[in-house]
């Protein structure tokens, strides 16, 4: 029995050097989340100000740009998947997926071809193992994005909008797949279609009953609007960063909360056992010794 | 009417300054402009410069932007950048380590 007590304590001591790991990681996740709510909050008021520009100038003035008209028959769809660095985070990263499989089904089905951009090392480990092709992956800056991080995306994103369809590299139409942050409980996996821009949409619109002033465009509205949506694009993206930064965190804490309570049950239950053990050992002990004297009773008592 | 107008500069991660000011200079991509309080309704884009504004207590500053737009409505300025930096945020050391180091960058891959 002896081998088996020091078996089980073994069996605690590891688990208990788990629990210190999980329960450090959940309060890393914890103090990360209200810096990634912050700069959300930060990030805020650039989007906003881009939303009310767009708008104004969408309403005064009739220009057409590209990045706003719908293709006429779109065939090939570009899907941007916004995935986690690193593991232990639950199923933050399986359900981004997941939604980004059910996404290229329904483009599938309306006869596009799919196009895959992937940020995060997850998304790419994903796509790497089962050998499906990935136009351009972002890595290392999924806890922390930084606006470089959604320009360079936004970039090559409307560069492949922007591209002839005809061409190997053009897409008719951008999707964005990321995590929507609701609350420190609830984060859900989204998806939603970023090109062809369709402006003043969301939570950032402006209010109803705001008057938009009656702006005079410099040098045009062409060229204010060339500038503009590529930035509003930009900003979206960065957006979507954010939000899934601080998804993956809450989902880490989430994750790594539980393992430490699984790990507090699992500690008692072996404890437990271990206790058991111990006693049966003991037990097991006393009566080989009361049954060894009662033999030598027996033995003395025959010889006299 | 009065005489001030309520001005911010807002960079794409956070918001840089904001407050109330009597004039804002800025480098447009139709030429200089200067914007006095009550000016009428304008949205125009920015060229890579300085912005340089005089707030209402005499003061000053002044800060580097990249580009951005600046619109301007309802005696309020705002100025749109994707980076913007305050003269006195800045830190020269700092910017000039960078400026080398992306230099020596560009210099090596054009080398190789």
């Amino acid at each position: 029995m002896a081998v088996s007590l020091r078996e089980y304590r073994a069996r605690i001591k590891s688990v208990e050097s788990t629990k210190k790991i999980t329960r450090a990681m959940e309060l890393i996740a914890a103090s990360r989340i209200i810096k990634a709510q912050q700069r959300a909050q930060q990030a805020a008021p650039y989007a906003r100000e881009l939303t009310r520009a767009v708008s104004a100038l969408v309403t005064y003035s009739n220009v057409k740009h590209p990045l706003t008209t719908e293709p006429e028959n779109p065939r090939r769809a570009a899907v941007l998947i916004v995935t986690s660095d690193r593991g232990l985070a639950g199923a933050y990263s399986s359900s981004v997926l997941k939604e980004a499989e059910r996404l290229a089904e329904r483009l599938r089905s309306e006869g596009k071809e799919v196009v895959t951009f992937i940020a995060g090392r997850k998304g790419e480990g994903y796509y790497r193992f089962r050998s499906r092709p990935v136009r351009e992956t972002w890595t290392g800056f999924s806890d922390q994005p930084r606006y470089e991080n959604a320009r360079a995306i936004g970039e090559a994103l409307i560069g492949a909008f922007v591209a002839d369809t005809d061409s190997e590299d053009g897409v008719d139409e951008v999707h964005l797949v990321y995590t929507m942050f609701r609350s420190m409980l609830v984060q859900e996996p989204h998806s939603v279609r970023m090109l062809p821009l369709e402006v003043v949409e969301g939570e950032e619109k402006p209010d109803a009953d705001e008057v938009l002033p009656l702006y005079e465009f410099e040098p045009s509205p062409q060229t204010v609007l060339d500038e503009l949506l590529p930035k509003y694009v930009q900003s979206r993206i960065f957006f979507a960063l954010l939000q899934a930064s601080a998804s993956e965190l809450a989902a880490r804490q989430k994750a790594m909360k539980s393992a430490t309570d699984n790990a507090e049950e699992l500690i008692k239950k072996y404890t437990q056992i271990a206790n058991q053990a111990r006693q049966a050992g003991i037990t097991q002990e006393i009566s080989e010794i009361v049954g060894g004297v009662n033999a030598l009773a027996d033995a003395n008592a025959a010889a006299e | 009417m009065p005489n001030t107008m309520q001005v911010s500069l807002v960079a794409a991660d956070r918001e840089v300054w904001s407050g109330e000011a009597t004039v804002v200079n800025a480098r447009t991509l139709a030429g200089e402009i200067g914007i006095m309080a009550n000016h009428q309704p304008i949205m125009s884009v920015l060229a890579p410069g300085q912005v340089d504004v005089r707030t209402v207590d005499d003061g000053h500053w002044v800060a580097a932007v990249d580009g951005g737009f600046i619109s301007v409505a309802n005696n309020q300025v705002r100025l749109l950048c994707e980076y913007a930096e305050l003269s006195h945020e800045s830190d020269y050391e700092e910017a000039k380590r960078l400026l080398d180091e992306r230099k020596a960058r560009d210099e090596s891959s054009a080398q190789g």
